[in-house]
């Protein structure tokens, strides 16, 4: 990629002495009262890959983010975050971006963008200035000073990706981003996911039930079944997307049969 | 540069709602909100006269529009202004008291949340006092001077402002709440940055519940003891039936809660420019 990288800085080398595990699930348990949402749930995630979770709704699969970044204590088995293994410090390692864009309505965009950084003690007039480069790399020049009511929805998710991103964290938790965007901006999104997050030197955690999308954005898919949520299988997806357009990719051989294999495992 | 930029601009990212709509003129949308309402206004006021007219109704048994304007005009530097500001002074002053102390309360109640548990049920319970009844025994308490009717203002406006506050601060969306947490946010910093403005609108909302409730109190701290303000020139007034100089102060009294009410929704505007609301005032 070009020299203008949207990596920022490294977040650092994770405490653990094996550097390539980041992110290790062993025989995890969560339930809501009678309701098992996971059930012993194993799999390893390598750092700096992208995983792709699909699987019915229902199945447990937000609350798979929520137990990675700490934000709910699992009943039982380990998570083991880049050595972290409590929920505060699993926090610390992970930035979340949530379906729904969840933008301030009182901030404007690039304030939404560097709030993390501001969480983090810089002072605003610094964050202001380490942010708003950025916006033009996403598609966004002179939305900077704008309310989210005066964005379109594309625009929001990627303000909220950034956001996300600017959390500087070695870990980005996705879950369903363009789940409440309409298809055509959806795989407008996609595409622009797609290279964005070549960019990006970091472990990336995507929750959806489009099977596209958890194909064309990740490495390795994870398919997990209707609750109690479990690992029904894991495919290695290995597309080349290099300089190919997202209806390339999906409408290629290595796609559709990747696909069947997917949606057979979800059944 | 990149020669790879993840995203070129297409249709979907044309602005929604800059300034391409045009918008109505200023005028033509306050007529559209309140046209309607203000021909109603002046339908009533005529009838009222006319039926004073037909039927020959006494002017001490009720006053007349026409009569009220007169007394507006004739009683207003000897009556009407001197009892206008002690009124005003206490609506005002016991407003802001309540706005403070409710907000503050509100913020303490919800940060500590076994507080909350402790003082929000006594404090719903407390509302059942009538605070009319209050009035006499805070005049004997604090005397006949403007302090009891700051207090019994502060009184009545306090509750809405609580409550309302309260529901605001804790109707916060917890995804946004789990949103900042994962992005290294403080307790603190929750409260400051998301908490606190998301509750804003409902803060005001009791605010201007509170505000027309504030002028109601001063009448009553008036009643209790006094002598002077727009409570007490009715009271006096009442004897001597001076009909239209008692709708005249009760004019004045309409006017400063209308004021009051006029100066939150302002204060809102100013506050939160990011709520769209279609012709409230």
């Amino acid at each position: 990629m070009g020299e203008q990288s949207i990596g920022l800085t490294d977040p650092g080398a994770p405490g653990s002495a094996d550097d390539s595990v980041g992110i290790a699930f062993t025989g995890v348990r969560k339930a809501f009262g009678d309701v098992v949402a996971l059930d012993g749930v194993t799999f390893q995630i390598e750092r700096h890959s992208r995983i792709g979770i699909v699987g019915p709704s229902g199945g447990g699969k937000s609350t798979l983010l929520q137990l990675t970044a700490g934000l709910l204590e699992q009943d039982g088995g380990t998570i083991n975050v880049e050595g972290e293994t409590a929920t505060l410090g699993r926090l610390s390692r992970c930035a979340m971006m949530p379906q729904r864009d969840l933008l301030l309505p009182w901030r404007t965009a690039l304030e939404n963008a560097m709030i993390a950084m501001e969480n983090r003690g810089v002072a605003k007039k610094d964050a202001r200035a380490k942010t708003r480069p950025f916006f033009e790399h996403f598609g966004l020049a002179k939305f900077e000073d704008v309310r989210p009511d005066q964005l379109s929805g594309g625009m929001r998710q990627r303000v909220s990706f950034l956001r996300t991103l600017m959390a500087e964290k070695d870990i980005l938790l996705l879950d369903e981003p363009f789940g409440a965007l309409d298809s055509i901006t959806r795989g407008q999104m996609q595409e622009w996911l797609l290279r964005a997050l070549g960019d990006v030197p970091r472990t990336v955690l995507l929750v959806t039930h489009d099977v596209d999308e958890a194909l064309l954005l990740s490495r390795t898919v994870v398919v997990m079944s209707a609750r109690p949520g479990r690992v029904v299988t894991v495919l290695d997806v290995g597309l080349e997307t290099d300089g190919l357009s997202r209806r390339e990719i999906v409408t290629s051989p290595e796609f559709i049969e990747l696909k069947e294999s997917a949606l057979e495992a979800i059944e | 540069m990149s020669t790879q930029a993840p995203e070129q601009s297409s249709a979907e990212d044309a602005p929604v709602a800059m300034s391409a709509r045009k918008r109505p003129s200023a005028w033509s949308r306050f007529w559209r909100a309140y046209g309607l309402a203000i021909l109603f206004g002046v339908a009533m006021l005529v009838l009222w006269q006319l039926w004073i007219k037909v039927f020959h109704v006494p002017k001490y048994l009720l006053a007349s529009p026409t009569g009220i304007i007169a007394s507006l005009q004739k009683d207003w530097s000897k009556y009407l202004a001197p009892n206008l500001w002690p009124t005003l002074s206490e609506v005002l002053i016991g407003f802001a008291i309540s706005v403070v102390a409710g907000v503050g309360l509100a913020i303490v109640l919800h940060l500590f949340t076994p507080l909350r548990r402790a003082v929000y049920p006594i404090l719903i319970g407390s509302q059942t006092i009538p605070i009319v009844v209050l009035a006499p025994v805070l005049v004997i308490l604090l005397g006949y001077g403007l302090l009891p009717k700051v207090v019994i203002v502060a009184l009545i406006c306090f509750f809405p402002i609580v409550v309302n506050g309260l529901d605001g601060l804790r109707l916060v969306d917890d995804d946004f709440i789990r949103m900042m947490r994962t992005l290294d946010a403080s307790r603190w910093a929750i409260f400051r940055k998301v908490e606190f403005p998301g509750a804003l609108p409902s803060i005001f909302s009791g605010m201007r519940v509170a505000a027309t409730f504030a002028a109601i109190g001063a009448v009553f701290g008036e009643w209790a003891g006094s002598s002077q303000g727009l409570g007490y020139l009715i009271q006096a007034s009442t004897p001597n039936l001076q009909t239209a100089r008692i709708f005249a102060a009760i004019l004045l009294l309409t006017l400063i809660a209308m004021a009051l009410f006029g100066l939150v929704s302002l204060l809102e505007r100013i506050f939160c420019p990011w709520v769209s609301r279609g012709g409230a005032l």
